[in-house]
């Protein structure tokens, strides 16, 4: 380290020295930042399993418009939509097919641990608005009370998921019914329940009797091929009489409802909060380190002045040290925070992981905070005088 | 250039404070160091002779006067002017001043380093040579806090010299030492003096130094009150 730092600096690496002199402290300084960026990793990682976690659902569905209430800010929030907007909106040319989508939470009493599947009613006729993984099992829906069961839901052990399958149905009780899995889909754990159901619609209003077939949540539009999407929402919007209804792409609705997650749902705020005390915490580790090294070092610095050396060369040494801290501190920080939150995801079934993207972001946050906490520790060499040395 | 004198200040006057709190440290201080003389400039505490180094080191800036250091008038001088003029001059504090977590090689380089431009190589061979001439070859490698207090002083004499510079200043270099390294250091100072040419103005009340001084300038009240010329 010591023969690149000269090599990059051209000088003697002065920071480095000074670093590792005092190996305790210098250990500690690296756990400090260690700490921080493992703070911003475990954040950042539970904000964008959020958004996975959010988008997740969107993924079980193709559309390209989605008809949802005023007040739907999410798939399973808000109020209903009449069927008849269905009806009115397949009378566009560019409109080729529609289905009501019905959401609601089903909990599973058992044993061990009771589970709440967000649940989906679908047309199973209507194939085409299934994923294709789950549009090959869509069929199985026609059964009265059959459904298809997230094989990734928390508190269902894999074994028992993978066992099921149309020979070996799984039978279950829940909201008064008997329903039978007899094929599993990749959901997965997200904030608002444990794993996700679909069944048929008839299914879905037998589950919830307070329902209606003719109010589903939401409704989801097929286009001819080559119809824009915008010109299509914009026509329908001057054809169905209530304002309030949100007509949108499937692929917009899916964004605003990450934005809704991340920026005014409590939970979106808290993580994104996180994040930043996670920075601050680093920026203020950093400057702590360093400006305490600088007043250790103020009378050696002050000689430096005296010997001629220019404000330049002192922020270079600083800043070495910013560089030395940051870049030393964050390999620590990936390991333990990619092993947290591998832990976090395998306890939670949350989509949990240590990006690429996350590991350079979050690197590069480093070496630029970590820049800014020198930048500013400098200042404190105002304070070296070198005519007090005489 | 050889004729000319390192430093010339002619009615140099200086003031610490402001308001009714100014006070007069230095009274018209005419002085002239020729190139390779050896000036010991003594006094009592606070006659003024620290504030007379720090002036002509370019570590404060001249209120009032002339200071001519190497032919360049400091009385209006910028910051960067100044930088610059004290990358020419050695400087050797009471306190040695080393960098704890440089090795006394390292320390010396820093000598050197200020001065951009030269090799790796030339400097760390130049910073052996110089702490081989203070009789510290074998302690290259040593941290200052591995070495006594006056190989330490004399690490730090090897930084001031190490560049060759043409003014010394040098402010109770013997008083951590015990007589034969105050010794020692003094006639180290006197030697390259008239080896290289390097001027030295030094601050003492130490009697061991009188004898080897060229020169022996008293300050008290802030005015050079005699001038002993020994040489």
């Amino acid at each position: 380290m010591s023969w690149l730092l000269r090599r990059l600096f051209g000088r003697l690496p002065i920071g480095w020295l000074q670093l590792t002199h005092n190996r305790t402290r210098f250990a500690a300084a690296l756990a400090g930042v260690a700490f921080a960026n493992v703070l911003v990793f475990v954040q950042l990682g539970i904000m964008n399993s959020m958004g996975a976690a959010t988008l997740r659902p969107y993924e079980f569905f193709q559309a390209d418009l989605m008809i949802s209430a005023g007040d739907a800010n999410a798939l399973n929030e808000g109020g209903n939509v009449a069927r008849q907007w269905l009806l009115q909106a397949m009378a566009d040319p560019d409109v080729t097919d529609g289905m009501g989508l019905f959401v609601g939470n089903v909990p599973w009493d058992r044993a061990t641990k009771d589970i709440t599947f967000t649940t989906f009613g679908v047309d199973p006729a209507q194939a085409a608005f299934l994923s294709p993984e789950i549009a090959g099992d869509a069929a199985l829906l026609q059964v009265q009370d059959a459904a298809l069961l997230d094989r990734l839901a928390r508190g269902l052990s894999r074994d028992e998921a993978a066992a099921i399958r149309p020979q070996s149905p799984l039978a279950f009780e829940t909201q008064g019914r008997t329903l039978t899995a007899f094929a599993t889909f990749a959901g997965g754990g997200g904030f608002g329940g444990d794993g996700y159901m679909l069944v048929s619609d008839q299914t879905f209003l037998a589950l919830f009797p307070a329902r209606s077939s003719n109010a589903p949540d939401h409704i989801l539009l097929r286009l001819r091929p080559g119809a824009n999407p915008a010109q299509v929402s914009t026509r329908l919007k001057t054809l169905v009489s209530d304002p309030s209804l949100r007509i949108r792409s499937y692929a917009d609705a899916a964004q605003e409802d990450l934005r809704y997650q991340q920026t005014r749902r409590p939970t979106g705020v808290i993580f994104g909060f996180g994040v930043l005390i996670g920075v601050l915490v680093g920026l203020v580790i950093v400057y702590q380190v360093l400006s305490t090294d600088v007043a250790d070092h103020l009378r050696e610095y002050a000689t430096f002045k005296a010997m001629g050396y220019g404000p330049q060369f002192f922020l270079g040494i600083v800043l070495e040290e910013a560089l030395v801290l940051g870049i030393m501190g964050f390999i620590p920080g990936l390991i333990v925070g990619t092993a947290i939150l591998t832990l976090m995801a395998a306890i939670t079934t949350l989509p949990l992981t240590m990006t690429p993207f996350m590991a350079v972001s979050v690197f590069l946050g480093t070496i630029l905070f970590s820049a800014l906490s020198g930048t500013i520790a400098t200042r404190r060499l105002a304070a070296a005088d070198p005519a007090d040395l005489f | 250039m050889s004729d000319a004198p390192i430093i010339a200040t002619t009615r140099l006057n200086h003031w610490f404070g402001s308001g009714d709190a100014r006070k007069q440290a230095l009274f018209d201080i005419d002085l002239t160091l020729q190139r390779g003389s050896f000036t010991v400039l003594m006094g009592p505490s606070g006659s003024g002779k620290t504030t007379v180094l720090t002036l002509v080191g370019c570590l404060r800036a001249v209120q009032d006067g002339s200071a001519l250091l190497l032919g360049q008038e400091l009385n209006g001088a910028t910051e960067a002017m100044l930088i610059a003029l004290r990358r020419k001059l050695g400087f050797i504090f009471q306190a040695h001043n080393l960098h704890e977590s440089l090795t006394a090689a390292q320390n010396v380089i820093m000598g050197l380093q200020v001065h951009p431009g030269v090799p790796e190589a030339a400097a760390e061979q130049a910073a052996v040579h110089a702490l081989g001439l203070v009789g510290l070859a074998d302690r290259t490698g040593y941290l200052p806090a591995n070495l006594s207090g006056g190989q330490k002083q004399r690490v730090a004499v090897a930084r001031a010299l190490v560049a060759n510079p043409a003014l010394v200043l040098a402010d109770e270099p013997t008083a951590a030492l015990d007589k034969d390294s105050a010794a020692d250091v003094v006639d180290l100072l006197k030697r390259m003096g008239q080896a290289r040419g390097t001027t030295t103005l030094l601050v003492t009340h130490d009697p061991r130094i009188l004898d080897r001084a060229d020169r022996i300038l008293t300050l008290e009240d802030g005015r050079i009150v005699k001038v002993e010329e020994r040489g």
